[in-house]
């Protein structure tokens, strides 16, 4: 039998006006266990706490009933106070006569007898509680960080700085990823390649930053401060060790017409190729798809060139399985394919282009080399329209739902750098709203329109159709003129939706990551805890949340990898206590409870069970008790009664129910 | 004359389209052939009806302007539907003059002459969605 | 309503409610002081899913009027997958329990987030009132715990 203290607080008059405390703790003398009960003004007080350790001293007490406000306030007080008076803290627990009793009831005496069965219910229930310990598991000191763009190198960095092993897993074969596409960035206008390009050799010279390009995560496994990740090596054909960057290979391979993954399509590449001039690692890849060697076992000119031997055409791929303790998954985003959307003609037109691929086109290292020129006709254009919101706010199957956030912003940067750069060029921006709330943005906004005579219309484009003449005519509206315009343009740039990279929902699956309905990686809380998964280790950083801009997405993956070194700062984790637990001598491994719970916490082992004299090994299940956060799916499934709960046990809350309807 | 519901609330109701879906992106417009003959455009019709204001709506000379091709509908990114609530106006009109069909002599007055059966190429269309 | 009614009908009710979403609700409706009859006592679960049918027949058993099971909206729950397990299994109790001569309108299943202290303590007067219009539950009852 247990030695339990009841204390009643009145928390000034909250409780004590409408109940009457000195009777609750009068009443609860008389159930079972109980051996000290009083009342006090402020239990949560360091006096209160105070009275706890005096009575568990004076009185040998081995449980502890708190009745007071509601436990999502001071359980956590009272199990310290607890622990501090030298009972384990998980013999305590608390009746909620505040916020389910003083406070929403009127009448003395039916509050009053209410908070006695509450307190009933608490004893009885603590009467049957454990001395619960929490678990340890170990952290292993890396970090794992899936995407190169912006995001996970900013992440990498930060944790790195710190002190800790990370490994960059990326699958293209240079880091850098949308942001190294991009010309200039807003509000500032700097030029994208050179604010990411010391970040990424700062990553590649960064001793505790192992990078992994051209790679793969295939496979995952364990829990938070100790997962095992198998990452592919896909075989780049090129030694990287010998490889010298020189680029002769690329220069002389005759399999040129391969399109540029990089330039959007818009340009070509070799089959053996770097991404981009300042790509890191700067070794090239080869393309064995469109490779001749490869599909006709002929030419080989790249290795005959290679002044270093690199080439590598027994290269296979290479998995690497290491231990991280942390995971950050940073693997941005695309834009929405555009084959629902006919009127705006993409398809039919080389001459409608999506932002990103005007930012190819404006970039010095693109397809144009920098130059604004039609793509059909390498004509110079006289007018241009950009078309706001292509896909995005869009609640039919043919586009999203939610606003993709950056394309105001750089709608409004290409609409002024253009009419800077060609003054005679008419710029027209068709609009639903423009939406510019960062820091800067608005003022960005207003100077094209107001200093560079960019030319806003509030209205949507019903159609853009392709003339014989080789222009656009362009439908749309103007909604404050209540006039259709119809007009010719010359390049029509769409503001296409974004959405998380192809590939997301596998990864988010080895993780067991909550991802939603558009992809995007689920956070912890979505105002409290933007940074985390609800997986415990699993932690988010840039556009894989949500659509953000550049400044966003650092600050994001800072907070990501503040997130990161908390845990890895830890030597152990303990594990909640309150997690499920199998009779081993009721249990048949039926595996029912590993099919219902969330976590994957439960397991099968053979072990050696002496049941009642009868020694032999049975296959039984096995909780994982820093995977399980203990909601008891299992203990319900269970068909032979042998799963439990500790916290919460079944004879627990059986005792709580007998002790409210008796 | 409405019997209790207002006239906007009919329209609404026969038509099946909720106006406060509309975000006032004005696609519908853009895509509208017959815009320029009409005196109240597509983006006002959803606003007149959520502002309960379907007397303008009904007597205007847009209600026989559309051509039913529904491309507002088909483009509108919120679902809204605004061609139907000209189906609705339309309906309403015929219900107020007491019968629920229109005598072919009627409709020439309202009718552009180069356009066809307006009402007839609107139920169609409306059967087959 | 027994003919030799000793105390006015006091139902019992029971109210089961997961420690993220329904009991953050009751605490809200606590806090917003909206009220609801003192006939109801909550009992606090990690989540829905942890609730065993055997927990309700045995209120039922020792006297409950009724009973409640209150959790996270689909979708929402702590755990994931939670309350989808509790809704099903609900769905086949409660039937079961009309068959045995429970009727439907003593049990209840209501999702309530942390945010809904209202929804919270407007289910709770629905519910109350149900119970008292369907009088003392008589089935299930265990007879020895009648005084």
């Amino acid at each position: 039998m247990q030695r339990i203290g009841v204390f009643v607080c009145h928390c000034g008059s909250n409780i004590a006006a409408t109940v009457d405390v000195a009777r609750v703790a009068e009443m609860s003398l008389m159930e079972p266990g109980v051996v000290h009960a009083e009342d006090y003004q402020y239990m949560c007080s360091e006096a209160g706490q105070a009275k706890i350790a005096e009575a568990v001293k004076e009185k040998g007490l081995t449980g502890i009933v708190v009745c007071s406000c509601s436990p999502r306030m001071h359980e956590t007080t009272f199990r310290n106070a607890a622990e501090r008076a030298g009972i384990n803290p998980y013999m305590v627990e608390i009746a909620n006569i505040r916020e389910h009793c003083s406070w929403i009831h009127k009448d003395r005496e039916e509050a009053t007898k209410k908070a006695v069965i509450l307190a009933r219910a608490a004893i009885a229930k603590v009467n049957l509680n454990a001395p619960l310990r929490p678990g340890e598991s170990r952290v292993t000191k890396r970090a794992l960080v899936i995407g190169g763009g912006i995001a996970g190198i900013q992440t990498a960095l930060d944790i790195a700085d710190a002190g800790y092993e990370v490994d960059i897993v990326e699958k293209t074969p240079s880091i850098g990823g949308r942001m190294s596409q991009l010309d200039k960035t807003f509000p500032t206008l700097d030029c994208s390649a050179c604010i990411l390009t010391p970040k990424m050799v700062e990553a590649a010279a960064h001793e505790k930053v192992k990078i992994y390009t051209y790679s793969e995560v295939e496979q995952v496994s364990g829990f938070v401060g100790d997962f095992t990740v198998d990452i592919r090596k896909k075989a780049r054909s090129i030694d990287m060790d010998k490889c010298t960057g020189c680029g002769v290979c690329s220069e002389k391979c005759p399999a040129k017409k391969n399109p540029s993954e990089f330039n959007r399509g818009l340009g070509n590449r070799s089959a053996v190729y770097t991404p981009f001039a300042q790509a890191i690692p700067n070794v090239p890849v080869i393309d064995r798809e469109n490779c001749i060697k490869f599909k006709t076992g002929k030419c080989g000119v790249c290795s005959k060139v290679c002044q270093a031997g690199a080439i590598d055409y027994e290269q296979q791929d290479e998995i690497v399985t290491e231990k991280y303790g942390a995971i950050v998954v940073a693997t941005g985003f695309d834009t929405i394919k555009l084959d629902d959307f006919d009127e705006y003609a993409y398809n039919q037109s080389k001459d409608v282009i999506t932002s990103l691929e005007l930012e190819r086109v404006m970039n010095a290292a693109g397809p144009t080399n920098g130059h604004l020129e039609r793509l059909s006709d390498g004509k110079a254009p006289k007018n241009m329209v950009f078309i706001q919101c292509v896909g995005s706010r869009d609640v039919t199957c043919r586009g999203k739902e939610y606003c993709s956030k950056i394309c105001c912003m750089y709608t409004a940067k290409h609409a002024m750098l253009i009419r800077d750069k060609y003054p005679d060029v008419n710029v027209t921006v068709f609009y639903i709203d423009v939406r510019t709330p960062g820091k800067n943005f608005d003022e960005f906004y207003r100077r094209a329109v107001e200093e560079y005579g960019v030319n806003y219309v509030k209205g949507q484009v019903g159609k853009v159709a392709p003339q014989p003449s080789g222009q656009l005519l362009v439908q749309g509206v103007d909604l404050l003129d209540n006039k259709q315009i119809l007009m010719e343009a010359d390049m029509v740039v769409l503001a296409t939706a974004i959405e998380p990279e192809a590939g997301v929902r596998r990864i988010a699956t080895m993780l067991t990551a909550s991802i939603d309905t558009n992809n995007f990686l689920t956070e912890a809380h979505p105002k409290l805890r933007p940074v985390e998964s609800p997986t415990a280790g699993v932690f988010l950083s840039g556009v894989c949340q949500g659509p953000k801009d550049i400044p966003e997405t650092v600050a994001q993956a800072g907070a990501a990898a503040v997130k990161a070194i908390g845990l890895l700062a830890k030597n152990k984790l303990l594990t909640n206590p309150c997690t499920a637990k199998s009779d081993e001598l009721l249990c048949n491994g039926c595996s029912a409870c590993a099919n219902v719970c969330p976590y994957g916490a439960i397991s099968y082992e053979d072990k050696e069970v002496n049941d009642h004299g009868i020694r032999e090994v049975r296959r039984i299940a096995a909780v994982n008790n820093a995977l399980c956060q203990g909601c008891g799916a299992c203990t319900v499934t269970c068909p032979s009664g042998a799963m439990d709960l500790q916290g919460f046990s079944n004879r627990q809350i059986i005792a709580e129910v007998d002790a409210i309807c008796r | 004359m409405s019997f209790g519901k207002s006239q906007a609330e009919q329209i609404r109701e026969i038509s099946g389209v909720n106006p406060y879906k509309c975000m006032k992106c004005g696609k519908c417009s853009a895509s509208c052939p017959s815009f320029t003959d009409m005196d109240i455009k597509p983006h006002q019709f959803v606003s007149y009806v959520q502002n309960d204001d379907a007397e303008a709506l009904v007597n205007s000379k847009s209600l026989w302007k559309c051509l039913s091709c529904f491309a507002c509908v088909e483009r509108c990114p919120r679902d809204v539907k605004p061609g139907r609530l000209i189906d609705g106006a339309r309906q309403v009109v015929v219900r107020q003059r007491g019968a629920d069909y229109l005598t072919p002599e009627e409709i020439p007055e309202r009718l552009d002459p180069e356009l066809p059966q307006q009402l007839l190429v609107s139920a169609f269309r409306r059967y087959r969605r | 309503m027994s003919i030799e009614a000793k105390t006015e009908f006091k139902p019992k009710i029971v109210a089961f409610c997961c420690n993220w979403c329904s009991y953050a609700g009751a605490d809200l409706a606590g806090s917003s002081r909206l009220g609801y009859p003192a006939d109801v006592k909550i009992i606090r679960v990690p989540c829905s899913c942890r609730v065993n049918p055997m927990f309700i027949l045995r209120a039922f058993e020792k006297g409950a009027d009724g009973v409640i099971l209150c959790g996270c909206h689909p979708g929402d729950c702590h755990y994931s997958t939670g309350n989808y397990y509790a809704r099903r299994r609900m769905t086949l109790l409660f039937s079961m329990l009309d068959y045995l001569g429970v009727e439907q309108g003593r049990t209840r299943v209501e999702w309530v987030s942390a945010a809904e202290g209202m929804k919270f303590s407007a289910t709770m007067n629905e519910f109350v009132e149900k119970i008292y219009s369907l009088g003392e539950n008589v089935r299930l009852g265990d007879l020895r715990c009648r005084n």
